[in-house]
This record gives structure tokens, sequence and C-alpha cells, in this order.
């Protein structure tokens, strides 16, 4: 930001000074992430720079710990990840259908009890998750379903449908309801207005509140803790016990690839975010 | 007018009145069932299970259901004098059916909980009442030790009576029953949980405050910023909230460790001696630094987004009415910010004062939180009933402060991101 001429000398100083404070910020926001990235290289057993790897000398480092990740003798990670993406798809799926579908009702300007309802459903995301885990746990052990599959992904459901929910009612809140009824007017029946009017248009809603489900069910540690047993271990799970072990290399080279993977995610967010502003700009 | 074209109807003939009434109707259980699958699966899965937890946390119904026709009998008794023969046959019966079903241990560990002794004299009464003879049953057991013939231990028994207890929630707070029925406070020393609640607050009131301190200049340079730039920059603070919450802890643990990087910089640049390197991890150095960082995301997002919305043209028709940019900024700027300020240590907060995995890790023995005594009971001493009470104090506070927040800013200025 380049600061007009005249500018006096003292308002120039404010402005450098607050310029380095807010870079600062970024660097302690962002900085701690690039650490693991070189590190995950490291040649040796250390999670420190070795001077091999200040010299950037190519024999300090190796890909030794990404072959421990994939072929490493008694190895939890590939059973682990196998295990939480399967879990997390399950969870996204049925974090959306049931999310987007009580969106509907909520956007809805008949719907009664709207705001009772609505701190209902978004009560997993504001309660502390130790407790969401202690009550989710009672409810498992209750139903049989702790120690499975089918207890963890109802459990992350519980905690994804509130990002659905909200992220799905935002999008609907610059809805326009009259092109639905032109599709009934024009003889179309509920689902088919849904299926081919409703859903494209609040689609990047959607998908938006879906990757915060996956994201939740992905590195969702402290639910998981309770309910897991020794099959259904998930990525968190591991390096939860790794990180209270042991510090292996190991791990910083699965968090590599989480970040990555985090990365990624980010991106589709981004670009659906904006293209959801663009289509509601244009409904207006 | 006439009466009948007051009345409107549709072609139906149906008045419009009524009708307009029934579609109304329709369109509420239209919309209701819509929502209800969710609602429903979520009362079932998760609304009911935190009831279930207020049940636990008061449950006493043990001791209760094991000496039913003693606390029938003792019902009548006014608890000051040793009870009356009746009392006496009543737990003798209770007692005989306990042992019969190879209970009686249990009760003694019950028991010894509200009173200390109540061990050795069941054991002894076990082996005695084998030969009671039918009849006077006071008599004998007086006889078996002489604490059976102390009020004080009936006294105890007595307090066993009712099902449910707050038991629980005093032990949270490192208060206690006496015997005469007063709540008092443990030892000083052993007031654990006081502690551990008065650092909860303290972590999540500082984490909070470095978030607002931190958050807010970034905030402000990224809602001024011109688009291309501000859109680089975010990718700063949405890439660590995407991240893994477990990978940025650690990355922390890497970064605050003696031989990690940030004490190999202080040693580098001469701040430190190298075989002085500052111990940053398992203290509540390490859990500030860390939670500051892993929430600072949730205090930038609402803070940007309100700020966002405030027109620029604001600030500078305050300065052109004569105020300097101090001015400006804190009568024009920064009220228009409050509501995001608002949000934005609501979120950080609430999220910190739930928190469990970082403290655990890079917290040590004097970083850990409520959070992880919860957890600590749930898993290690299994006192269930106990995690539920300190689980549901947990709550009430969480809910507590959004019903101050509710108040003082409105709910409906949450947003995310």
């Amino acid at each position: 930001m380049a600061l007009p001429k005249h500018t006096e000398l003292h308002y120039r100083i404010w402005h450098y000074f607050y310029l380095t404070i807010c870079g600062a910020v970024f660097f302690f926001l962002i900085a701690p992430l690039f650490v693991i990235f070189p590190l995950s290289f490291n040649a040796e057993e250390f999670l420190s720079f070795s001077d091999g790897m200040k010299r950037l000398d190519p024999d300090a480092f190796s890909l030794r710990w990404y072959k421990d990740m994939i072929y490493g003798t008694k190895n939890p990670w590939g059973l682990a990840a196998k295990n939480s993406f399967i879990i997390a798809i399950f969870a996204t799926i049925g974090s959306v259908l049931l999310g987007t579908v009580a969106a509907l009702g909520l956007s809805s300007r008949h719907m009664p009890y709207k705001g009772i309802i609505m701190a209902v459903l978004i009560s997993p995301m504001i309660v502390p998750l130790i407790i969401s885990g202690v009550a989710i746990f009672f409810f498992m052990a209750k139903a049989g379903l702790a120690a499975t599959h089918t207890g963890i992904v109802l459990a992350h459901i519980i905690l994804g449908t509130p990002f659905v929910v909200i992220t799905v009612t935002a999008t609907l809140s610059g809805f326009d309801h009259s092109v639905t009824r032109a599709a009934a007017s024009l003889g179309s029946n509920p689902v088919n207005t849904f299926m081919k009017i409703t859903l494209p248009l609040i689609l990047p809603g959607v998908i938006s509140g879906g990757l915060f489900a996956f994201v939740t069910s992905f590195d969702e540690v402290v639910v998981v803790l309770f309910l897991a047993g020794l099959e259904n271990t998930t990525i968190p799970i591991q390096m939860w016990t790794g990180l209270r072990e042991q510090l292996s290399p190991t791990i910083l080279a699965v968090a590599t690839c989480l970040i990555i993977l985090s990365t990624l995610i980010l991106v589709t967010a981004e670009l659906l975010r904006r293209r959801s502003e663009r289509l509601r700009g244009i409904n207006r | 007018m006439s009466s009948e074209t007051k009345q409107i109807l549709t072609t139906d003939g149906i008045p419009l009145e009524v009708s307009l009434k029934k579609a109304e109707r329709r369109n509420k259980i239209k919309a209701f069932l819509l929502v209800a699958p969710l609602l429903l699966f979520l009362i079932i899965t998760y609304v009911f299970p935190i009831g279930d937890m207020l049940l636990r946390s008061v449950d006493d119904k043990m001791v209760t259901e094991m000496l039913p026709k003693t606390f029938k009998a003792m019902e009548k008794w006014d608890g000051k004098e040793l009870p009356e023969e009746e009392v006496f046959e009543a737990f003798y019966l209770d007692f005989r059916q306990l042992v019969d079903e190879k209970r009686e241990g249990k009760l003694s560990t019950q028991l010894n909980y509200t009173k200390n002794g109540f061990k050795s004299i069941i054991k002894k009464l076990r082996r005695k009442s084998k030969n009671f003879e039918e009849g006077n049953y006071k008599e004998q057991i007086m006889a078996v030790h002489k604490r059976w013939a102390d009020v004080e231990y009936w006294k105890a028994i007595k307090r066993r009576a009712p099902a449910i207890t707050g038991q629980k929630y005093l032990k949270g707070m490192d208060m206690y029953k006496n015997e005469s029925g007063e709540i008092v406070s443990v030892e000083e020393d052993r007031r654990i949980h006081r502690i551990l609640w008065l650092r909860t607050l303290e972590i999540a009131f500082f984490v909070t405050l470095f978030c607002f301190l931190m958050a807010y200049p970034i905030a402000h340079l990224l809602a001024t910023l011109p688009m291309k730039y501000s859109n680089l920059l975010m990718i700063c603070v949405l890439l660590p909230f995407w991240t893994s919450l477990l990978v940025r802890t650690a990355s922390w643990m890497i970064l605050l460790q003696q031989q990690g990087v940030v004490n190999d910089f202080f040693v580098g640049i001469g701040l430190v001696a190298d075989d002085a390197r500052p111990e940053m991890m398992y203290n509540k150095t390490g859990t500030y630094v860390a939670m500051t960082q892993i929430l600072l995301p949730f205090m930038v997002l609402p803070l940007y987004s309100v700020m966002k919305t405030i027109s620029p043209s604001l600030m500078r028709a305050g300065k052109s009415l004569g105020g300097t940019p101090i001015v400006a900024f804190w009568k024009v700027y920064f009220p228009l910010t409050i509501p995001g300020i608002g949000a934005g240590c609501l979120l950080c907060f609430i999220l910190a004062i739930g928190y469990y995995i970082t403290p655990a890790l890079v917290g040590g023995a004097s970083g850990t939180l409520i959070s992880n005594q919860i957890a600590f009971h749930m898993k290690s001493t299994l006192d269930w009933s106990f995690a539920s009470a300190m689980g549901l104090m947990l709550l009430s506070g969480v809910l507590a402060i959004y019903w101050v927040y509710n108040k003082l800013v409105g709910i409906d200025n949450i947003k995310l991101g």
C-alpha cells in the first residue's frame, strides 16, 4: 500500500509499523506449517534441522519417511487412511443429505418454531467437543455401536450436519423462490423442481457444506478417541498416539500429505465460494 | 353490503379464509417434514444422550436399591438416637439378601465412600450374621462390633437413602457434604478442580485476548487491501483453518522443543546460551502459543467479514470533519466492528474453554485444562458419573456465555467466514 507523498513523517512511521505487525502475524500463522515440509525429507531420525540440511547437502534429504509411511513394518497408516476415507465419505454423504433437506425446510417462511429448531440443529457445533464426545459415547455404548464404523459415521454425521445446515441456509437466503413457483406453474412436480432448478442453484453451498463436513470428519479426534477400537483406527488417532508416544518423522510425512490435501480442499472451497457469490449476484 | 358478499368464496365454494388457512397449515407441515429427519436423528443420538449425562451425574440408586427395607423402616426414624428394632431387622433382612447374591462387597465399598470404617464391620457382620437367632436383631447386630452401636454409622447409611445426589457436582468444585449435612470445601492442598477451572478460564481468556490483538490489524489490512493482494494474503489465514488440528499441533511440538527451531534461532542470535535453552513446551507457554495460532483464524474471519462491509468513506468523512486518524478510528471505525469482535471473541473463547487435544499434547502438567480432566475420568478412572457432572458444569458455563452474548450483541451476528 503506497502512501500519498504529502503524508507526515509520524503517520509514515506508524504505517510501516502497522505493516510490520501484520507481516509478523501472517508469518506466525503460516510459518509453522512450512516447518513440517522440509523436515519430512530429513535423512536422519531427528525432528530438527541437521547440519547437512542447513548446508542444503542433497545427502541430508531422503524419502525414507515416506517409504516408511507406505511400506513400513507393522504399518498402521494404511489401515488408518482407509478407515478415515471410508468414514469421512459416508459421514459427508449422510450430513449433506440430512443437512440439505433440513435447510430447505428451515428456509421456508412457513417453518414453525424456527429459532428453537435451528438452535437444536446447530448445537453440536456450539457445544464443546469433549461434552459431545461423552454424550455420543453413552448413546453408542447403549446402542451397541461403540467400536464400529457405523457408530463413528453416525457420530460424524452429528458433528458435520451443522456446517451443511449453515452453508445451505446461507445460500438459500439469496435464493429467488419465484423460479420454483414458475417451475410448478409449468407443471413440474416438487421433486423434479428440486433436482432441475433448486439443486443446481444451491449446489455451491451444498458442496462447500459437504467439504466442511468432510474435513470435520477427517480431522476429528476427540469423539473418535472415545468410540474407536483397534479396528477403527483413523489417521487422527494414529497421529495422536504417535505424537504422545514417540515423535517419529513418519508423522511429518503424513502431516505433509495432509497439508497438501487441505490445500486442495482450500482451493476447491474458495472457487466454490466465488462461484456461489457470482450465482447469487445474478439472482439479485 | 349484505352479509353474503362479505365472505369471498373460492371456486370450490369454500370460504377463502378457510382455504388459505388450510394451505398455510399444509405448507407448515411440509416444511416441518423436511426438517424432521435431521431433528429426530439429533434428538435421539445427541439431545437425549446429553439428558442421559444429567441422569448419570446425579444417579445414586445403587445403595437405595440394595437396602430397600432398611430405608423404608428408616423413614420413621428421627436420626438422633440409635434407631429402633424394626430398622435393625429390616437391615438384617436386606443384608442377608445381599450376602446370598454376593453383593455385600459393593455395599461396603459404597458405604465406605460415605464414612470410613464400614469395610471391616460389614465383613465382620457377614461372618457373624450366619449364626443370628430370630428376633432381637438390634442386640445381635450391636454385639458384632462397637461401631454398629454408634449412631453416626446409622446416620451415614441414612444419608445414602435418596436415589439422586449432587455429590459429584460438589466434588467438581472441591466441596463435599460433611456429617452434619453442611457443604464445606476440601483442604486447601487438595483443591485440584478449582485450580483447573480457574486455569481453563484464564487460558481461554488470554488466548482470546491474544487472538483479538493479533487478528484485528490483519483483518483490517485484508479488508482494506485491493482484492488481488488480499486474496493472496487470505491464504495465510485459510490454509491453517483447513489444516488438521493435529498437524498444526505437531508443527508446534517441533518448533518449541528444546532442540527445536525456535530455540535454535534464539541460540543463533545469541539471545540465550546453548546450554540454557528455555523450556517452551509441556507448560503454559506451549499451550498459549499453540492455541493462539490454532484459534486465530476463527477470530480473523468474523472480523474480516464485518470490516469488509464498512465503507472507507466513513473514515475519510471522520477525518475531513477534523478528527485525527486516531479519533476517527476510535469514534467511527471501531464501534462499527463491534459485532465482528463479539462474534470472534465468542467463537474463540468457547472453542478455547473446551480445548482438549492441544493442551494434552503441548500442555504438560501445568497446561492441562478441564476437558483433559473429563477425558481422564472417562477413559482412566471410569468414573462416568463424575465426568458427566463436570461436562454439564462446563456446558452450563458455555450456555451462560451464549446467553450473555445474545443479550449484548445478538446471536444472529455469527458468520462462518
